[in-house]
């Protein structure tokens, strides 16, 4: 019967498709010329905009010290980040294993999201030393999505595979481990993914927050000194690097994500027709 | 097997009644005796507990009132564990991230047996629906078909002497649900174990059974008894033939009257 149907494209493959690549590319490219353009038009100085040239000339000359600030920044995000992933999976699957324990602790996993991490930061750096501080804030801001997302994976587990499971005698280590996690891995992909934007988020705020303090060497730090400084183009270079840092992380996630999923998971598969 | 060995009871149900936390009565009064090496059939419309007696069968929940003794089980006639039944679902119910051959292996993995053992134990089943060629398949890879049968090869693994069918065949096409049917019949016959086939369907159970038993709803009781005395092996003739016929008749009047009579 069914062994003659035609076996649908398991993994497709990343077709490229050129407007996607070229037409983002032509925008980017349009709004440096305009930007350039209105800079040398309009005269305008430096220290209030300046022109795209200098932005890359300052990028490069200050590229050491700026490398250096983004490696600071770099190693917070991905340090929030991995704790966030270990925190958020970790206290989804205690919430899912015992309902005492979710209840207990959920608000209070809500009350951290919503609270605005730029209020926080503040505090934190009073009470903590000044990296740990700022690596709060990362994780504070990261870990609730996957922490969310997790939790959602792991109540989300086909029934009639837990009642299979179940006639089998697995036992809950089993479960967990076999068909819960699995099971909840895109969810916690999917988490992971806005984590990642996040943690930089909160590295960034801390950042700021304790550069006003005076110490620090991350790309946020050496934005805001340099708004002291009306060093502008080092502003924009450097949030320059931070942009392109963000979406490194996301295309690393997804990568991931897709590395992952791509066998199995509708999301990662591309449609056939 | 029939009829000679279908004498000895396996599993019966005495007096068993199933409430629900919601206050639905699923089934009252239930008495039922599987014998051995038979293909039973519960007949009945939806909603008439055919579903919730398989599961407690299968030891998943416990009877509210009354009693399941297997024959022959240790443990003073309480079923011991997986090893004892097969489950098939009326959804593939595949794991979606493991291959085809990991999905079969499943049980075996889980009641601890040896790596060896399992991969040759799999492959064995995987061959029995003739799906040896897709093993390293992932589901979402297959036709609904071939899905069902990755799920009667898990469900056979263990080479339990009871296999338990909820609908199994419901979402198929008509097509794909008779050369399932033919398949079914073929490994039954081959393996020689014990079915609890659970349908709506009359002509797919007077087409399967050895023995039908028809159900009331709400709750659900035991109405009718009808033993299909035609001779395996069936096959399409049968499908098409006077006596097949007169016995859908029969099973279709018997649930008319189920339905009728079982109101309150």
């Amino acid at each position: 019967m069914s062994g003659t149907d035609p076996l649908p494209a398991a993994a497709g493959g990343i077709a490229i498709e050129w407007p996607r690549i070229v037409l983002p590319i032509a925008t980017l490219a349009l709004g440096i010329l305009a930007w350039d353009l209105v800079v040398r038009l309009k005269e305008i100085p430096p220290f209030i905009l300046p022109g795209p040239g200098l932005v890359a000339a300052t990028l490069a000359n200050d590229w050491t010290l700026l490398w250096d600030s983004l490696l600071v920044t770099l190693a917070t995000t991905l340090q929030g980040l991995a704790l966030a992933l270990a925190g958020g999976i970790g206290l989804a699957i205690l919430f899912n294993q015992s309902r005492l324990i979710e209840h207990s602790l959920y608000p209070y996993a809500v009350i951290l999201q919503v609270t605005p991490v730029v209020a926080v930061a503040p505090l934190l750096l009073i009470y903590l030393p000044q990296q740990a501080a700022v690596l709060a804030c990362a994780w504070i801001v990261a870990f609730f999505p996957i922490l969310a997302n997790t939790t959602l994976g792991l109540n989300s587990v086909d029934r009639n595979l837990v009642d299979l499971f179940e006639i089998y005698g697995a036992s809950r280590l089993k479960v967990l481990l076999r068909l819960k996690l699995p099971a909840a891995l895109p969810y916690m992909l999917g988490g992971l993914k806005i984590a990642g934007g996040l943690s930089l988020i909160g590295a960034v705020v801390a950042e700021i927050a304790a550069g006003s303090a005076g110490a620090g060497s991350g790309l946020a730090y050496r934005i805001a000194e340099s708004g002291y400084r009306l060093n502008i183009p080092r502003m924009f270079a450097a949030l320059i690097l931070l942009s392109i840092t963000g979406i490194v992380i996301f295309f690393a996630l997804s990568l991931l994500s897709w590395l992952l999923l791509r066998r199995w998971h509708e999301s990662a598969i591309a449609a056939d027709r | 097997m029939p009829p000679a060995a279908a004498s000895t009871p396996l599993v019966t149900l005495a007096g068993v009644a199933k409430h629900f936390a919601n206050g639905t009565l699923a089934l009252d009064r239930f008495d039922l005796t599987i014998r051995n090496g038979e293909f039973l059939s519960l007949l009945g419309p939806s909603g008439c507990g055919k579903s919730t007696a398989l599961r407690l069968i299968a030891g998943l929940g416990e009877p509210t009132r009354g009693g399941i003794a297997w024959s022959g089980a240790k443990g003073g006639g309480r079923r011991r564990n997986g090893l004892d039944v097969g489950f098939v679902f009326q959804e593939p119910t595949l794991m979606p991230w493991a291959s085809v051959f990991r999905n079969v292996m499943l049980p075996l993995e889980l009641e601890g047996a040896a790596h060896a053992v399992a991969t040759e134990r799999a492959a064995q089943a995987l061959e029995r629906v003739g799906l040896t060629s897709f093993r390293d398949a992932y589901p979402r890879e297959l036709s609904g078909g071939m899905k069902m049968r990755v799920s009667i090869a898990r469900a056979l693994v263990t080479d339990p002497p009871l296999l338990l069918m909820d609908e199994p065949f419901a979402a198929l096409d008509e097509i794909t649900r008779f050369k399932l049917n033919n398949d079914l019949l073929e490994l039954w016959r081959a393996v020689g174990h014990t079915v609890i086939f659970v349908t709506h369907s009359v002509f797919e159970s007077v087409y399967l059974s050895s023995r039908i038993v028809v159900m009331t709803p709400r709750p659900g009781r035991v109405f009718a008894e009808l033993a299909i005395d035609a001779p395996y092996p069936r096959d399409e003739s049968f499908r098409t033939s006077a006596e097949y016929a007169g016995y859908c008749r029969i099973a279709s009047q018997a649930l008319s009257s189920a339905m009728a009579g079982g109101g309150p």
